[in-house]
């Protein structure tokens, strides 16, 4: 029950938020941030009160009730240590965007927030439903509201951004429900149990053709989000004409549900197809690292600069992920966490300097330093995170996924640790373009954080280098998660290896 | 005919003497609220008399099958009807065109769509057929002063009395084969065969001519975007819901009864149209200015999609049919809504500039197109979500794989059209013009609509429930 208040309660609070606007706007932007902040609290007491269960076989939270029994959907939702984190995350980064869309966001203010909270919502959801169906709705509901947040209150490209992320998403979400389907008949078929449930499809027997192409379903909605090469295209143009809020859940949060996605469904639900898909798809992670990196490094727009940085962590992310190692799953979980706090930030940041010299142009920036040290340092805290300097919460993530990636492929770590390089490239002349060199005409516009605008940017600074000093907090509580995954794909290989033996 | 029968009847009988009574209303004095009053109520009335479900089925003579399939249809026509009633009244009333007359064809149009869904016979096949067709084609052209809707009528006049004659010919064809005309005899007939002769296989093929057009799937489909766009806005709502409603429900009771699927050449000749309905209907969609065009193009693409289920033809295909019916017509009714809503009385509103910044200008009526286009586009938390999973699910339980992916193809190409709507409400507003006023009914129907929508999108267990009851095979 825990788990659908979260939901409802963002739900109700967009629907109030929207509607008290009519008379207050200022009272709309309180609902929002307060029921976020509800959100967020409840979340942490509880990864702080359940943390000595995670080594536990049961799920923290688990609830169940019959929604359409025609279909055998129920809303069935649990949560374990990966879902808990990524929802503090959520809950993090969704009250951060209510902050920072505070000045930014003058028109249409209640609307606006409706949207906020559902796409919160929608992504919440995502994180703890257990129902296929369930989740595929929820995959659609982060969806429109998307739409409306990047189309409406976007930068001056937003109509054409906004379809195309539209398109590309809905497209590959549905190629998902196919496979959904496809799972749900083969499984009732099989058994006579027509159920969405996902423990109950995990016991499913699909065959070796259908279960690549029902894995590829799959994959094609979660490499679209995340995004992979070459089904990135989408990303920069809505990252960088969404409003800064908007970009912040879409880079921090929106990716990561393909990430999550990955690792819940395809891997458990399809290890064997997974498995022969391995070198394929670390392939195109370390493509999208490289490309995602140079093409970062050429970028003169801010916040498409930082989109294409995005592509290239989540290059690291594919990567680590079919390399089938405890030590790269755990990289990945970090880099999820680690990912969302900085690139946010740096969106937060992007859209400050926006708001105060109404240009994302970084050809017409440099020499802020001297007039706004305090901006300055924040961002180079990020863009060292961005670089993975070690001590940052990013490092710990890149360091343990190239480490575990090792083991799987010594040439793919090899040029995806090239990666890194490219990444110290464009992250020195993110600093040196806005920060140093001559001051520009616009430096006399500058003017240093807001009590606001520190209020979202110290915590996200505080959290970095905490999560960099002390991972630990997050590896204890994916643990389990991560271990059982890697179980289901590794008694796969144990089975194909001793087929193998029997009929050679 | 028993008792038993005129009781079973009672709601096409009712609708029947409605179109009198309005008839006679007109001759006594004209007076447009009051003609409305009675239609409503004509429809209100016929609703009480459904039978109820224990006493189901019952056959009345040779030519109607009173079942649950045949209920259940009648009943969401009737409903569908009277949305249209209170949408028509609006419209009409700031119209100078004389509107008595309109109210008597919609009613006998309507009782001949019901007739259709009851029927189990060629003959009343056809009579009800007819009795649509030629209503239709006084309501289309009803705004005569409009060259448009003069053009449309007469287009539709002459392609449905062609395919009228298609109709008739492929039944005589079948009769001169079978020396039967019931649903009943002819499922026996077709029952002792492996392999359609070839009388019988043409007798079928133009059966499926003449319903083709009535479904206007590809290739038959080239009247529709034309007369939609000629049609008053009610009118084109009625064309899209309940005329092709009904010819769905007939062909699947007729097709069920032949047990048609067997034969590959029906299957094939299916399969093509449907695949066809959906890439021409999306594909033209594509580049249209004009929204009731966009409608109309995504009505044929719609029932390319619910060819699928069809297709499918077992107890889940069924369901899925009624269940996408009934999503497709609360859609359809609410987008026609919002065109009537926003009608000039000179001028339907069709451009897609006419809705530029509606969102802004008039946030409730956006918002229910909005909705109605999300559900057109099978988005969750509508109906029209639940409605193509079922058609998914339908598809892929009889392994029907290439019609299935096509769907989801067709699908996306669709989100283009229907979200560039979306976003032209989206645009800032301009100064326009003031609207005409708003009818309580409008609003009401609309609301209502809208409430059906997400509420079978959010809980369609009860509507499930419901067809299962009524329709399901097993």
């Amino acid at each position: 029950m825990t788990l659908i208040a979260f939901i409802g309660i963002l739900m109700a609070g967009g629907l109030l938020a929207w509607i008290i606007a009519r008379w207050n706007e200022t009272l709309s932007r309180w609902i929002a941030l307060t029921v976020v902040l509800i959100d967020l609290m409840w979340s942490v007491a509880i990864l702080v009160s359940r943390r000595p269960d995670f080594s536990g076989t049961d799920w923290l939270i688990r609830f169940d009730y019959p929604w359409i029994g025609r279909f055998g959907i129920g809303i069935s939702v649990a949560a374990d240590g990966l879902s808990l984190v990524l929802l503090i995350l959520t809950f993090f980064l969704g009250a951060v965007s209510v902050v920072v869309s505070w000045r930014e966001i003058r028109d249409r203010v209640g609307f606006f927030h409706f949207n906020l909270l559902w796409v919160l919502a929608g992504i919440a959801g995502v994180f703890v439903v257990i129902d296929l169906f369930l989740f595929y709705f929820f995959w659609e509901v982060m969806l429109i509201p998307m739409y409306f947040l990047i189309g409406t209150w976007g930068h001056e490209n937003r109509r054409y951004a906004a379809v195309k992320f539209f398109i590309f998403t809905q497209a590959s979400g549905l190629m998902m429900l196919l496979s959904i389907l496809g799972l749900y008949f083969i499984h009732g078929i099989n058994t006579g149990t027509y159920t969405f449930d996902y423990f109950e499809l995990l016991t499913a027997t699909v065959g070796t053709t259908a279960g690549r192409w029902l894995m590829l379903g799959f994959l094609a909605a979660f490499i679209v989000k995340l995004p992979v090469v070459p089904f990135h295209s989408w990303l920069p143009d809505a990252h960088s004409q969404a409003p800064t809020a908007g970009s912040v859940i879409l880079a921090g949060l929106l990716l990561k549900t393909g990430a999550y996605g990955i690792l819940r469904f395809v891997l458990p639900l399809f290890p064997d197809a997974s498995r022969e898909l391995a070198s394929i798809a670390m392939t195109l992670g370390v493509a999208g690292i490289l490309y995602g990196a140079l093409l970062a490094y050429g970028q003169t727009d801010f916040k498409r600069l930082v989109a294409y940085t995005s592509v290239s962590h989540m290059g690291f992310v594919m990567l680590g992920i079919f390399s089938f190692n405890e030590l790269a799953f755990q990289g990945v979980v970090m880099q999820l966490v680690a990912h969302g706090l900085s690139t946010g930030a740096l969106f937060v940041i992007a859209g400050a300097l926006y708001e105060r010299i109404h240009t994302r142009d970084l050809s017409l920036m440099g020499g802020f330093w001297t007039g706004t040290p305090f901006i300055g340092f924040i961002t180079l805290v990020f863009v060292m995170a961005s670089l993975g300097l070690p001590g940052l919460a990013n490092f710990i993530a890149e360091f343990l996924i190239l480490n575990g990636a090792w083991q799987a492929s010594h040439a793919l770590t090899v040029a995806g640790a090239m990666g890194l390089i490219l990444a110290m490239a464009y992250s020195l002349r993110i600093m040196r373009k806005i920060f140093f060199g001559p001051a520009s005409d616009m430096a006399s516009r500058m003017s240093d954080l807001t009590l606001r605008e520190k209020v979202v940017l110290v915590p996200m600074t505080l959290l970095v280098i905490f999560l960099g000093l002390f991972p630990q907090h997050v590896f204890n509580a994916s643990e389990k998660t991560v271990k059982d995954i890697l179980g289901v794909v590794m008694r796969s290989q144990a089975d194909a290896i001793q087929n193998a033996n029997e009929n050679p | 005919m028993s008792r038993a029968d005129i009781i079973f009847l009672l709601p096409h009988l009712m609708l029947t003497l409605g179109a009198v009574l309005v008839m006679m209303a007109i001759a006594v004095r004209r007076n447009h609220f009051a003609v409305y009053v009675l239609t409503c109520l004509t429809l209100i009335v016929a609703l009480y008399f459904l039978p109820k479900t224990a006493s189901l089925p019952h056959n009345v003579g040779v030519l109607f099958v009173v079942d649950g399939l045949g209920v259940f249809n009648t009943m969401i026509i009737m409903l569908a009807a009277l949305a249209v009633a209170l949408m028509s009244y609006a419209y009409f009333d700031t119209r100078e065109e004389r509107t008595g007359e309109y109210y008597m064809l919609f009613i006998l149009a309507t009782f001949g769509a019901c007739i259709m869904v009851i029927s189990g016979h060629f003959v009343s096949f056809f009579l009800g057929l007819e009795i649509l067709s030629v209503s239709l084609y006084g309501m289309i052209a009803y705004l005569r002063k409009r060259e448009r809707s003069d053009e449309a009528g007469i287009k539709y006049l002459i392609l449905a009395a062609f395919s009228s004659a298609f109709l008739l010919f492929g039944m005589a064809l079948i009769y001169a084969a079978t020396g039967d005309m019931t649903f009943e005899g002819l499922s026996g007939y077709f029952s002792a065969f492996d392999e359609l002769p070839i009388l019988v296989m043409t007798g079928v093929g133009l059966v499926v001519v003449g319903a083709g057009f009535k479904l206007s799937v590809v290739p038959f489909h080239m009247w529709t975007p034309d007369v939609y766009e000629g049609a008053p806005a009610p009118v084109a709502a009625f064309i899209s819901t309940i005329s092709k409603g009904a010819t769905m429900v007939l062909l699947v009771r007729f097709f069920l009864a032949i047990d048609g699927f067997r034969f590959p050449v029906v299957l094939t000749i299916f399969t093509v149209i449907s695949i066809a309905s959906m890439v021409v209907g999306n594909i033209l969609a594509l580049r249209q200015q004009n929204v009731k065009r966009i409608l109309a193009y995504s009505s044929i693409a719609h029932f390319g999609y619910l060819l699928v289920a069809f297709i499918a033809a077992d107890e889940l295909g069924v369901e899925a049919v009624n269940f996408y019916l009934v999503a497709y017509f609360a859609t359809m009714l609410g987008a026609f809504g919002v065109v009537t809503v926003l009608s000039h009385p000179e001028r339907d509103a069709e451009l897609l500039d006419d809705y530029r910044g509606l969102l802004w200008s008039r946030p409730a009526l956006a918002t229910v197109f909005v909705v109605t286009l999300l559900s057109l586009a099978g988005i969750p938390l509508t109906a029209g979500f639940v409605a193509k999973f079922y058609l998914l699910a339908s598809g892929i339980s009889t392994n029907q794989w290439l019609l299935v992916i096509l769907l989801v193809v067709n699908s996306i190409v669709g989100l283009f059209y229907y979200i560039r709507i979306v976003a032209v409400m989206f645009d800032s507003a301009e100064e326009r013009e003031a609207r005409p006023a708003g009818y309580v009914g409008n609003f009401a129907t609309l609301l209502i609509l809208v409430v059906l929508l997400v509420w079978f999108g959010v809980s369609p267990q009860g509507l499930i429930d419901v067809i299962r009851n009524l329709v399901g095979v097993g």
